[in-house]
Order: C-alpha cells, then sequence, then structure tokens
C-alpha cells in the first residue's frame, strides 16, 4: 500500500466516528499496536524534543524500507505517533520525503497540527523525515 | 453548603470572554494562575486611552500628551496606594515581573562580588532563579537553594542554616505558582535582615488574592504583572524602597531616564524615570490603573473567601477520585490545585480536558526543581479565580473522570 492508500484508510475508519470522544478513544486504541521501540534505543540519542511527554522514535532499513518504532509516556501522544508510523513505515525514504500530511486535518487532529502545539506532532512528522533523509542520502 | 457574599452571576457579566464556546462546550476557564482574564472596564480604559487620549508622555507641552502623562502617573499612584509604598516614584512600571527581576539581579552586578552568597527557594519559577544565576555567572557570587519538604512548603530549619554574614540577596516568591502554597515570607524577610541581606519578593502568584502591604512586609523589593489580576499583558510593577532603588544603576539606557545628555557624560533622570527607558506601555499602565480599581470594587477579602470555598470544593471533590494525588496540599495556599493521577500522564488529562471545554494547565509550570524533586514530568495545575462558579467546579471534577474513564 502507498502512503495516500495508508492515509485514505485512515481517514475513512476515523469517518466512523461521530464525535470527538469516540476518535480520541480509537486513538488510544491505536496506541497500544504501535511497534514499540527497544530498550537499547529508548534513551535521550531518540527523544523528540518539542513535545510535553516524552516521545522516543528509531529507525531501521530492510532492503530499501524504512521500519519505524517508538514510544511515549503519554497515551494519546502514543496514539499520534501510532498514525504516523502506520503511514510511513515500510516505505521508501524517497516515499516518505515527498509524502503529504494533510490527512491529519481529515481525522480532526487538526489543533494538533499547530508548530506551537506542546505535543509536538509537527516534530514527530520532522523527526521521522530526517530519518527518511538520512537513509535516502545512504541509499543514493 | 458553599456561600458567597459575591455576586459572581454578575461579575462574570464584566468578563466577555467567559461566555465563549471552546470546542462546542461553554469554556471552563481554570487558567487563572496564567493569566486572569479581561473585565470590560479595563478593557474599556484601554480602548478609550487609545480614541481619545493617545499620545507620548512626559514632554509634549500639547494637551493629549499631558493627558496621557496625568493618566499614566494616576495609574502609578493607584499602584503605590494598592501596595502601599511610602512613594510614588517607588513604583517602577515595567513589562512585567520578569523585567522587573532582571532589573534588579542586572542591577545588583555592581552591589556583589565573589564570595557573596545569594539564596533562592527551591519553589521559584524559572524566572526568578534565571536572572540571578546569570548574576552570579557574571559576578562569581554563589546561590544557594532553601530546599522544599514533601507537602511542599520550604524548610525553614535549613534557611535558618544558609543565612549568613555573607548573604547578600534573599528572592524568594510570595505565592508557589505551581504549588499555589502561601510562604511566610515575613519570617524570611525578617531573618535575611538579621544578617544585612535585602530581599527580593516576586508576587506574581500572590497579588490576585491578596494585596501584600510593603511596608508593613519591610521588603527591600517586590514584584508583580497586571495580567495576574485582570489587568492587561506586557504591564508589570517592581516595588523598591527608595534607598535601593538609588544604589541600582539604571538598567537600559535610552530616552526618558536621562537628565542631560552630552557625548561626554550623560547624567540620569530621577525615580522612578531612571528605570523607564524609552515609551513605556502607556495604554498597558492605564490599563493596570483600571484593573486595580475594578478588583479593589469587588473587594479581596470577598474574593479571597469565595475562591476559598472554590478551592474547598475542588479539593473535596477530587479526593474521591482513585489515585489522585494532590501536591502542596497545605491549608495556607492560596485556590491553585496541582495534581496527578497514579499511571496517567498530564498532558492526556489536559488534552482532554481542552476537548470538553476545560482550560487547565500542564506540564512543569516553569518549575522544573519542583517537578525534579518529586520526580514527575508536571502535574495538572487547575487554578481558580473570583469569577469562578461552583457549577464550574463541578464540570472540571466530572471532566477529569470521563478522561480517567477514557484513559484507564
Amino acid at each position: 500500500m502507498t502512503i495516500a492508500e495508508k492515509q485514505q484508510e485512515i481517514v475513512a475508519e476515523f469517518a466512523l466516528f461521530d464525535d470527538w470522544m469516540q476518535r480520541y478513544e480509537y486513538m488510544i486504541e491505536l496506541g497500544k499496536s504501535l511497534p514499540l521501540i527497544s530498550a537499547e534505543y529508548k534513551n535521550d540519542d531518540h527523544i523528540i524534543k518539542g513535545c510535553q511527554s516524552k516521545v522516543w522514535v528509531h529507525a531501521t532499513l530492510n532492503d530499501d524500507k524504512i521500519a519505524f518504532t517508538a514510544d511515549s509516556d503519554a497515551i494519546i501522544t502514543k496514539g499520534i505517533i501510532a498514525i504516523l508510523i502506520r503511514v510511513f513505515s515500510n516505505q521508501h525514504p524517497k516515499e516518505i520525503l515527498t509524502s503529504e500530511t494533510g490527512f491529519i486535518d481529515e481525522i480532526g487532529l487538526k489543533e494538533h497540527l499547530s508548530p506551537t502545539r506542546a505535543n509536538g506532532l509537527v516534530s514527530m512528522i520532522k523527526q521521522l523525515k530526517m530519518y527518511a533523509l538520512a537513509y535516502q542520502t545512504q541509499l543514493s | 453548603m458553599f456561600k458567597t457574599p459575591l455576586d459572581v452571576s454578575g461579575i462574570r457579566d464584566d468578563f466577555p470572554i467567559l461566555k465563549r464556546q471552546v470546542n462546542g462546550q461553554d469554556l471552563v476557564y481554570l487558567d487563572n494562575a496564567a493569566t486572569s482574564q479581561t473585565p470590560l472596564p479595563v478593557i474599556d480604559a484601554i480602548s478609550d486611552y487609545y480614541k481619545h487620549t493617545n499620545a507620548n508622555i512626559h514632554r509634549g507641552v500639547h494637551a493629549l500628551s499631558q493627558e496621557a502623562t496625568d493618566q499614566f502617573e494616576q495609574a502609578r499612584q493607584k499602584i503605590q496606594l494598592h501596595f502601599n509604598a511610602a512613594h510614588a516614584h517607588e513604583i517602577i512600571l515595567t513589562s512585567g515581573t520578569t523585567h522587573a527581576i532582571n532589573l534588579v539581579a542586572s542591577g545588583f552586578t555592581s552591589l556583589v562580588e565573589k564570595g557573596d552568597e545569594l539564596i533562592v527557594s527551591a519553589l521559584e519559577h524559572h524566572a526568578n532563579i534565571v536572572p540571578w544565576q546569570m548574576l552570579c555567572e557574571r559576578t562569581g557570587a554563589k546561590l544557594l537553594v532553601i530546599p522544599m519538604t514533601e507537602n511542599g512548603t520550604l524548610d525553614m530549619e535549613a534557611y535558618k542554616q544558609l543565612l549568613s554574614s555573607r548573604t547578600k540577596v534573599v528572592f524568594v516568591n510570595h505565592v508557589s505558582n505551581a504549588l499555589g502554597i502561601i510562604n511566610p515570607i515575613e519570617s524570611i524577610i525578617s531573618q535575611a535582615h538579621a544578617v544585612g541581606a535585602a530581599v527580593l519578593i516576586d508576587g506574581a502568584q500572590a497579588t490576585p488574592h491578596m494585596v501584600p502591604d510593603v511596608q508593613a512586609l519591610d521588603v527591600e523589593f517586590y514584584t508583580t504583572s497586571a495580567h495576574k489580576i485582570c489587568g492587561p499583558t506586557g504591564i508589570g510593577m517592581l516595588y523598591g524602597k527608595e534607598e535601593w532603588l538609588r544604589k541600582l544603576p539604571p538598567y537600559q539606557g535610552g530616552g526618558e531616564m536621562i537628565d542631560q545628555v552630552t557625548f561626554e557624560k550623560t547624567t540620569y533622570a530621577d525615580l522612578p524615570h531612571k528605570f523607564e527607558a524609552g515609551t513605556p506601555n502607556i495604554a498597558g499602565g492605564v490599563g493596570f490603573g483600571a484593573a486595580i480599581d475594578y478588583m479593589q470594587g469587588i473587594g479581596f477579602d470577598a474574593i479571597a473567601a469565595h475562591e476559598n470555598d472554590l478551592l474547598q470544593h475542588a479539593t473535596e471533590k477530587l479526593k474521591h477520585i482513585e489515585g489522585l494525588h494532590i501536591y502542596g496540599d497545605v491549608a495556607h495556599k492560596v485556590a491553585v490545585i496541582s495534581f496527578n493521577i497514579a499511571g496517567i500522564h498530564p498532558y492526556d488529562i489536559g488534552t482532554l480536558l481542552d476537548k470538553m471545554g476545560i482550560a487547565v494547565r500542564t506540564g512543569h509550570h516553569c518549575c522544573q526543581p519542583i517537578m525534579d524533586y518529586y520526580q514527575i514530568p508536571g502535574t495538572i495545575r487547575a487554578s481558580f479565580a473570583f469569577y469562578n462558579t461552583h457549577e464550574e467546579v463541578e464540570r472540571f471534577v466530572a471532566g477529569v473522570e470521563k478522561a480517567v474513564d477514557m484513559l484507564r
């Protein structure tokens, strides 16, 4: 599945809910399916700055695709990073770098997109793309 | 059960913002310790100033300039009388508490030297730590810390031990912004004086709830920000004893603060203008004065009584939530509740409350040393004002319960 297809899939899932409570409950559920970062990477080198809660992300390159793992000490943040990883994991670095993230708006999480927002969704996307950039350089 | 002498419903009509909705629900604003809301008389005072009076102050001979000067200086007098300073020129209008503390800490550069000691409390806002650390870096003076205890109060026995003839300045907040605890500043000040040290009290969190008398306190410096007491942002005050304000050199150079300027030598203006370089926040000053009028009109005794009712009500209700822990749960505090719920990150609670239209603060509240002491990433802080209601307390507690249900 392409990044755009995965995004559409998530948008369709969120469209089933009528109110914010159901959306947040689903996000909390998604957080539980997050591919967890292994303990050895859960350190300050892998922390994303700019979040009120702690978020750790790690990436590995398998063949020419990136696999992300992550964790957070806050449940909602875990849900947000889980959504991002579902979209970006097992994709080619180039695809990640050129992808749009407008779907965040469509699933009703627009308020998390503000660059000053304490949860740092913007910082998370930036960090995932930084990994993609690093591996892209390595591949070319 | 909860009797109140305040006409809260009438008071709320003065605050248009309290009628708005957030995320489709009526706003419940419980982040008053960060900034209080602004009543119509203050908004009108600022608006009227720009509509009818706006001009630069202190030097113009024309009518607008003189009216603007009068209004700005009247505001200074209101502040003087409110805090019972001996003279209006002991009130320096700053951009806020942070500016005021920086002004004093910077001024002490020429008054302290290597080997001198400065004493800070463990409960301070970063604004009352960092400017003094910078002073220590410039001078080689040493920063000592009054430790806190498990219940959030200061260890006064340890304070006694820290004081010595080397102590030059002690700086402590009147009320802790993270926990709401009222510190025993009378005792802190008198003990500092006994060893010849000056004292600065950061009153940003105290002045919304009580009226400090700077002469009775006999304190050298007292600061606050107007936006904590229903005034506008960008304006605050530094009270300083005249003899101390004369000892400190000017903080910034520029217009307004000079007497004579030549390229050979400049002489400085007298107090308070020596510390007010450049065009001040004139409209802000006018708004600050209007805010004091407004708060006095309601009455601080009535404010304190109603806020205390809200605090007791909320504290009692919250304690029924399983795993909820209140930090600084002592009797001598203002209407601030800082808490966590076992196994849940404060950020998650804050985010869900926001979706319910309830505004609280989450995080370290610019007090990382306190969070380090408790070994927590932060707390959820609900801070109440006189315009909050018991219905809002109920909605807040119900909101926390709902959030906990979703997160557990």
